[in-house]
Parts: C-alpha cells; sequence; structure tokens
C-alpha cells in the first residue's frame, strides 16, 4: 500500500498496518509524538487498534521539551 | 491596514495560553502589544532566577507566581488587555472546561508529556478550536532551522522539531523568543483572517 506521510509518499509490502507497526517500520523511536490519520487525531492507546490503509493521509508530529 | 484597526479587530477575540514560561510570557507579552483583546493564561509554577534567561519576568519578581507576574507586566504594557489567568496545573479533566471560550490555544509547556496531553485533549474535547505548538528550540543559532508548519485548520507547529532540551542543550532567550514570538504570529494572521 501507498500513503502519505507528512506529505511524503510511502510505500509498505502490507496491504493495511496499524500505527504501532508503521512506528516500528519506520524505526520511529521517539516516545512523545501526535499522529493524525485523515485529519483525526490518534491517541497512543489506539496505535494498537489504529489500521492505516492505502491512500491515508498519515501526520506525525514530534513534541520536544523545552519552552 | 493601519494598526490601529488591526489593534481594533484583534480586541475581540480570546487566546489561551499553556502554561507561562518562555514560550507563554513571551508569547502573551507579543500578543498583548499587538492589540489581542483577552488572554486566558494558564500556570502554577513559581519565578525563579534561572527562569530569567528566557522568560518576560524581572529579577524583583522572583519567588512570584508566574501567572501574577505576567498579568503584572501585561498591565504595564496595555491595561486595556483582559488577563484571565488561572494557577492550576493543567490535566486531561480541566483543559477543555479553561479553554472552552478560546479562539485559539497556544501551546506554551516546557515539558513533551505535558505538551502530548494538552494537544490530545484540545483535538478531542474542543474540536475546531485551533493548537499552535511549539516544538524544538534548544540550544543556540540554527536561526534557519526554525520553521512554521500548518498540519491542517486545527494542527500548527513552531520551532526546528529536532532539538531537545537537556543539561547540555539549555533553552536560552533568542531560540526560544522566535519560537514565541512566531507561535504569536500565527495567531495573529489566524485571528486576522476571522470574520467579526
Amino acid at each position: 500500500m501507498r500513503i502519505l506521510l507528512n506529505n511524503r509518499e510511502e510505500e509498505f509490502s502490507d496491504k493495511s498496518i496499524s500505527v504501532s507497526d508503521m512506528l516500528i517500520l519506520k524505526k520511529f523511536s521517539y516516545k512523545m509524538r501526535i499522529i493524525k490519520i485523515n485529519g483525526t487525531l490518534i491517541s497512543k492507546d489506539k496505535y494498537d487498534s489504529t489500521v492505516i490503509h492505502d491512500g491515508d493521509d498519515v501526520q506525525m508530529l514530534y513534541l520536544m521539551s523545552g519552552g | 491596514m493601519r494598526f490601529s484597526e488591526v489593534k481594533n479587530h484583534l480586541s475581540k477575540f480570546t487566546v489561551g495560553i499553556a502554561g507561562a514560561g518562555g514560550l507563554g510570557s513571551n508569547c502573551a507579552v507579543a500578543l498583548a502589544r499587538s492589540g489581542v483583546g483577552t488572554l486566558v493564561i494558564v500556570d502554577y509554577d513559581v519565578i525563579e532566577t534561572p527562569n530569567l534567561n528566557r522568560q518576560y519576568y524581572f529579577k524583583s519578581q522572583v519567588g512570584l507566581m508566574k501567572t501574577v507576574a505576567l498579568e503584572e507586566n501585561i498591565r504595564n504594557i496595555d491595561p486595556e488587555v483582559k488577563v484571565i489567568s488561572h494557577q492550576k496545573k493543567l490535566d486531561k479533566f480541566n483543559i477543555a472546561e479553561i479553554f472552552s471560550g478560546c479562539n485559539i490555544i497556544v501551546e506554551a509547556f516546557d515539558s513533551s508529556e505535558m505538551k502530548e496531553i494538552l494537544i490530545e485533549t484540545v483535538q478531542i474535547l474542543l474540536p475546531g478550536i485551533p493548537i499552535i505548538v511549539g516544538s524544538g528550540m534548544a540550544g543556540w543559532g540554527k536561526t534557519n532551522e526554525i520553521t512554521s508548519r500548518k498540519i491542517d485548520d486545527t494542527l500548527y507547529v513552531c520551532g526546528d522539531e529536532s532539538t531537545e532540551v537537556s543539561e547540555n542543550m539549555p533553552p536560552i532567550a533568542p531560540r526560544v523568543g522566535i519560537v514565541a514570538n512566531m507561535q504569536a504570529n500565527l495567531v495573529i494572521e489566524i485571528l486576522m483572517k476571522i470574520k467579526y
């Protein structure tokens, strides 16, 4: 499947993957982040149960300490 | 458009500021100077001397609650700006109530955990209210790596999105001030587009 990840096209061999799988596959290890799929926020407790499908628009924002 | 017209337009709006540290104090002052009518400022901390390297406070204010000192500083800039301050720690259960009347919310926390809680809660419980996040402003230099980015109509981020504060990468006035003022600038840009 193909998705948009932060406005860039990304390809995965699976037909659909969970948010948790995507984080592992892309080696996104930094813990504090916001993820939105097609404009809907996915809270952290839903990463395992939320599935990303072909054509989805995924936005990820890292939250760095400091302010 | 003349500044008097800008100020008159901005005076009709309410902006929430979550945290009154480096981002929040500088952003609040920029918004007050620009003429934003009402600021809802939330913080539970007291000013300490190390804060003075970036936060909009003065030596004489060390020991005061940040909300109290910021209200005083804003009053000294423009007494017409209405400040509603809350001395409390924001959490999942009080965020929606405190910020429900705001047109925009500025995320101005220090800790990434608090940033996450605030953004998640606002996006879920206050849908439609834009939130302007600050992420990545530690250290010095690298001015051109600081940007602002629109994720969608309700979520914006200012910062370099990569530098994290640590012992050897402290937050210092210029980069924190740049991000705080970028957040304020985005607030004004969004509010100026709203017909009132």
